[in-house]
């Protein structure tokens, strides 16, 4: 019986070597292994052993199953294998056609300036303050110094609605409005970003609409020393601490001194180019110390505090940033504009 | 203003400091330098000849061969092709080897087998300006005054070694409208002295008195505060001297003859308009008056004017003559039969100078420095100066004093400074001595008034000039911007915060952005029909008015916007024209609202959040279908945002039909809050009509005001312990009447399932031939929980038929099993 044994284990093994499909496999495994299976036959002749034999038979029997059992499982492990890599081959994709497109919107590139200018004076202890677009001639005029008939007046021709209220023609009536609202309370420091607007003809370079963003600060002994630090630290902020800025006198009604401030070109780095007409430098904001009567209309007193502002345009700083050549493509909202300031 | 460099160096040296040199000072100092043009466009070796002879061409009809002395010692054979050249003229000639503005270069020639040894040339050769010469002067060569020097250079006879500063000034610097003003600040600059004009005393006549020849009045004080005039007697009219027209047109004024050109000389050099006029043409005594009602004047261009009580005229016996500080009238006009001159200098009122030439859309050199202010003590200098100078250019005497009123004689300003303000004020160390030294260089009157305390007095001449901070400006700019230090901001450190709205107004536009739309930029000013659209949102419909503006530039941009939403409409169109019919487009942004039909307070200004979806939502690509944006995109995104405001659930969505939305499409959101239901807004597609007037395809859109949503905005974040049990899920689905809106029975089931109800949606919604017509089936998706142990099937069993119950009852509905 032992001679079976050792014989089915030869042949089956033998068999097994062979087998090259999954299905032959099993044909093998019910064949020597199944119920009905070559081993199971074989052992049958069990009962006619003795007591001595069978326990050796019996070791022999389990040994002759361990030894199939364990190529059968290699066999299968390889099968399975097999059959997985050919199920991932055949489930190759292209990988190289696009995805599925997840919509794509963008932040329109002035509110992207204007919120970049927003976080740096944010980040210096500013706070945003807002007024309305449709202004009194009082805040819009007269309380920035320029009184009915003044000549100054002439530099931003507005769009009435009637003879006391106007689309406001820059940021500055925030001042006022955020000066009355202080109280009297210093320090204050506040930048009122807008829309304003002016009676000019659109072409690639005005708008009769556009954004500014003025900067006010208000508190004991501020010095013109301290604005220009201030705006110092803002230009480098924002274009890089290589960057350096130049005040030529300006006037404007509601500060004295005025100035109006160059930065270093941020294309050539001041080298000259294109950009700065040769200069090195980009003028890119006008400022200056709070007038005493702009104090005065904002009920602070001039002998007790004094105060700096400044104002730029978003547009102008935008077209230098972005290197735009036409201020009206802000306005048109070109998808094919719009689209190109999806960017962080 | 364009300042010649040669005629400032008139009244302080220059030397040593190039034209580009000084504009670079003028600029650092605040007197800003648009360009520096030099006047020489290119001319060399080009000096004044005599026409010796002129004979005909032998080949050419239109050519003369003219023999010339130049100076050069030898007579020259030049060929000239200008038919006014003549024998007996001096004329430019550009030598051989000369070269002319335009690469020219002149070389022996021969013209039509005549030989030329140089050429003739017109003003326009010599890169003048023609259009600064007088009429007879354009055409043909330049003919040279018969007195002018055979042989000298043609560049030092019409000035052209000169460059010319354009001034961009600021309108308080009106004092540099004039080349002695500019002469000042180039001193103040340089610390150089000054040389001043002075008037030629000796052409004065004794005998003739001016008060015998003419009487002046000021009748409106309001209009005129000095009053002026001298009499020029037996002048002959003619051109000026060279050396005259020169100046002007450096300045870019045309020369028109002797008397006119010293009047616009003076101007410039002295900032002070003066007129003058044909004394036999005036009648009787001269005043400042305010015009009559319905009074008219021909200018001196010719054009009939028609005057307002407001418009300030001289006048004579019989009418007005001229427009006040504006410009003179033709009837008075001088003219080449003009013998005797009456000569004006005033300080009219810039006010209604401004106002005048607005009105009339008349402005002009005169008028320009009227409306910033001249300086008063100059009305008198420039009179002297002007008429010394028609005596010596155009002949005749001046007649002895002055007829003139002086109302008002303006103090010049007295200001105390310390040092110790002005350091504080520039964070500057200045020292005394380095600030006493700008007033000397400025020549301000500086007193010592206490210790570091000056008392200064500001000539006339700055009336800019009224407070310590102008002064304190001077000492900054004189001093140079570039050394004050830059300082950090001492005292208290502050928080910088964006306020609730700011925050949300960010948030919105990431999400918006994030979600696929496109953030536009739209003007806040419309056409009065665009404005009237969307009535339910421009407030038309609770009675708010169109705001118009006073003077609109087109009709296009007439009125303020009252809704947000046809700026988006036109912005798609504008896409769609450029073969991009898909868009999804986004605005924050205010608008304006006002129920009076002429504003006296501000309007409203509500900010609004609109947004525009219309084309596909995703185009085709090679794995899927191009879908199109529907109704449900638009909710979709209005829900995402309240979401992240913290507003599910607040926000209700209701059926409604407002103009120009589709009918059956479009939704109005009511806001819960603790007052009451308020309106925020719609959602829906527009009405198809409106689409096509855009020529848009399907188009869905929201706007909502923002206001309220600030308010109602929470963002506080409570944690909530996560579930330990698990939750039963159960569906159901109805068949209920088309028109019963799926929110009802949700907000039916939601009432009806008990205290353990998790949530409620809808998952299917059918409607087919097999529920019958008019009817639909909705499939409710229920989740119950208990937080505290597991339910069993009888409880939700229950909680079922309670739901079952209800919608039987509220809808009708029947249970589909």
């Amino acid at each position: 019986m032992k001679e079976r044994l050792e014989a089915l284990r030869v042949e089956a093994l033998a068999q097994l070597q062979e087998v090259a499909d999954a299905g032959r496999l099993n044909d093998l495994r019910v064949h020597y292994l199944g119920k009905k299976g070559q081993l199971t036959e074989i052992l049958r002749g069990m009962g006619g052993l003795s007591a001595e034999e069978r326990p050796v038979i019996g070791q022999v029997a389990n040994d002759v199953r361990a030894a199939i059992e364990e190529v059968l499982a290699d066999k299968q492990a390889a099968f399975d294998r097999a059959e997985t890599e050919r199920r991932l081959a055949a489930e190759t994709i292209d990988v190289t056609l696009p995805g599925r497109a997840v919509a794509t919107g963008s932040v329109h590139p002035l509110t992207k300036v204007t919120q970049e200018i927003e976080d740096i004076f944010l980040g210096m202890g500013y706070t945003i303050a807002e007024g309305p677009e449709v202004e009194t001639d009082y805040f819009n005029f007269e309380a920035l110094n320029l009184p009915k008939d003044h000549p100054a007046r002439d530099m931003q021709d507005s769009f009435y609605i009637t003879d006391e209220i106007l689309l406001r023609t820059h940021t500055s009536p925030v001042q006022i409005r955020a000066m009355k609202n202080a109280d009297g309370a210093t320090p204050l420091k506040v930048i009122c970003p807008g829309r304003v607007y002016r009676r000019d003809d659109d072409d690639a370079t005005h708008s009769f609409m556009f954004h500014q963003i003025e900067g006010l600060v208000v508190g004991p002994d501020i010095r013109m020393s301290d604005l220009k630090g201030t705006l110092l630290q803002f230009v480098q902020a924002m274009y890089g601490p290589q960057v350096q800025i130049r005040l030529r006198p300006s006037f404007f009604p509601f500060t004295e001194p005025s100035a109006e401030v160059d930065v270093t070109c941020t294309q050539c780095g001041g080298q000259g180019c294109r950009m700065c007409k040769q200069s090195g430098w980009i003028e890119i904001l006008g400022c200056g110390m709070v007038h005493p009567k702009v104090l005065e209309h904002g009920g602070f007193d001039p002998e007790q505090v004094s105060g700096f502002a400044f104002g730029m345009g978003v547009e102008r700083i935008a077209l230098l940033k972005y290197d735009i050549d036409d201020i009206r493509h802000f306005y048109n909202n070109d998808l094919r504009f719009l689209g190109q300031f999806a960017r962080m | 203003m364009n300042v010649s460099y040669q005629w400032l160096s008139e009244y302080i040296d220059l030397g040593g400091i190039e034209p580009q040199e000084l504009a670079d000072l003028l600029t650092r100092g605040g007197i800003e330098i648009d360009g520096v043009v030099s006047r020489n466009a290119g001319v060399t070796k080009t000096v004044v000849g005599y026409v010796l002879e002129k004979e005909k061409h032998p080949d050419a009809d239109k050519l003369n061969v003219c023999k010339i002395d130049a100076g050069t010692g030898e007579t020259l054979q030049i060929v000239c092709g200008a038919p006014n050249v003549a024998a007996g003229q001096k004329v430019p000639v550009a030598l051989v080897g000369a070269k002319l503005p335009g690469d020219l270069q002149i070389k022996r020639a021969k013209l039509r087998g005549v030989e030329s040894q140089g050429m003739i040339c017109s003003a326009r050769e010599l890169g003048i300006n023609d259009k600064l010469l007088p009429k007879e002067l354009q055409e043909g060569i330049l003919v040279l005054p018969a007195d002018t020097a055979v042989g000298t250079d043609i560049a030092d006879l019409l000035g052209l070694n000169d460059a010319v500063l354009e001034l961009d000034l600021t309108p308080n610097r009106s004092d540099c409208l004039s080349l002695l003003g500019v002469a000042y600040e180039t001193a103040a600059l340089t610390g150089r002295p000054l040389t001043l004009p002075e008037p030629e005393k000796a052409l004065y006549s004794a005998a003739d008195k001016t008060a015998d020849a003419i009487k002046v009045a000021i009748e409106s004080s309001e209009a005129c505060s000095h009053y002026a005039m001298r009499v020029v007697k037996g002048v002959k009219i003619g051109p000026s001297p060279l050396w005259l027209q020169n100046r002007l047109i450096a300045a870019g004024i045309r020369p028109i003859s002797n008397v006119v050109d010293v009047t616009n000389f003076v101007m410039l050099e002295y900032g002070q308009p003066l007129h003058a006029f044909d004394a036999a043409k005036v009648k009787g005594a001269v005043r400042v008056r305010f015009a009559r009602e319905g009074e008219t004047l021909v200018t001196l261009d010719g054009q009939e004017r028609k005057l307002e009580p407001h418009m300030p005229v001289i006048a004579d016996d019989e009418r007005a003559i001229a427009l006040a500080g504006v410009m003179g009238g033709l009837d008075t006009e001088v003219t080449p039969d003009t013998v005797d001159i009456l000569l004006e200098s005033a300080r009219f009122a810039g006010a209604a100078v401004r106002k005048t030439s607005r009105q009339l859309g008349l402005r002009s050199e005169a008028s320009a420095r009227f409306e910033k202010g001249v300086d008063p003590e100059r009305v008198r200098g420039a009179l002297d100066r002007a008429a010394s100078l028609i005596a010596q250019t155009a002949g005749g005497l001046v007649t002895d004093g002055v007829s003139e009123v002086r109302l008002a004689a303006p103090e010049p300003a007295v200001i105390e400074l310390s040092l110790e303000r002005i350091n504080r004020m520039l964070g500057t160390s200045l020292s005394s001595l380095e600030v006493k030294t700008i007033w000397s260089r400025l020549q301000f009157a500086a007193e010592p008034a206490g210790e570091g305390v000056w008392r200064l007095t500001v000539p006339t001449r700055r009336g800019d000039i009224t407070r310590a901070v102008d002064l304190i400006e001077e000492v900054a700019r004189l001093n140079g911007y570039d050394r004050i230090p830059t300082t950090r901001i001492e005292g208290p450190t502050t928080t910088g915060a964006l306020t609730k709205p700011q925050s949300i107004r960010r948030e919105l536009r990431k999400l918006l952005s994030e979600a696929g739309l496109s953030e536009a930029v739209t003007y806040s000013v419309t056409s009065a029909s665009r404005a009237a659209l969307f009535p339910a949102l421009s407030g038309a419909a609770e009675g708010m008015r169109p705001i118009g503006l006073a003077m609109p530039m087109s009709e296009e941009r007439s009125a303020l916007r009252a809704t947000l939403l046809p700026n988006l409409l036109e912005a798609a169109s504008y896409n769609k024209s450029r073969r991009n019919a898909s868009a999804a487009l986004f605005e924050i942004a205010s608008v304006y609202h006002s129920a009076e039909e002429k504003l006296t307070t501000l309007p409203a200004e509500h900010p609004r959040l609109a947004f525009l979806l219309t084309g596909n939502r995703e185009g085709s690509g090679w794995n899927q279908a191009a879908t199109a944006y529907d109704f449900y995109d638009a909710k979709g995104i209005v829900e995402k945002l309240l979401t992240r405001l913290g507003l599910t659930g607040a926000v209700r969505f209701e059926q409604a039909q407002p103009a120009d939305f589709h009918p059956g499409r479009t939704a109005a959101l009511k806001l819960a809050t603790a007052t009451g239901e308020v309106a925020i807004g719609y959602v829906g597609q527009l009405h198809p009509e409106l689409q096509r007037e855009f020529d848009l395809g399907d188009a869905y859109a929201a706007e909502i005001d923002l206001k309220p949503l600030y308010e109602a905005a929470d963002a506080r974040i409570v944690y909530g312990t996560l579930p330990r049990f698990p939750s039963a899920e159960r569906d159901l689905a109805v068949v209920v009447d088309g028109s019963v809106p799926g929110a009802s029975l949700v907000e039916a089931a939601r009432q009806a399932a008990g205290e353990w109800l998790e949530s409620v949606r809808v998952f299917d919604v059918y409607a087919g031939e097999r529920l019958g017509a008019g009817k639909k089936s909705v499939a409710l998706s229920i989740v119950y929980r208990h937080p505290d142990r597991t339910l069993n099937d009888e409880e939700i069993a229950e909680a079922q038929q309670s739901v079952v119950s209800r919608l039987e009852q509220s809808f009708s509905a029947e249970l589909r099993k």
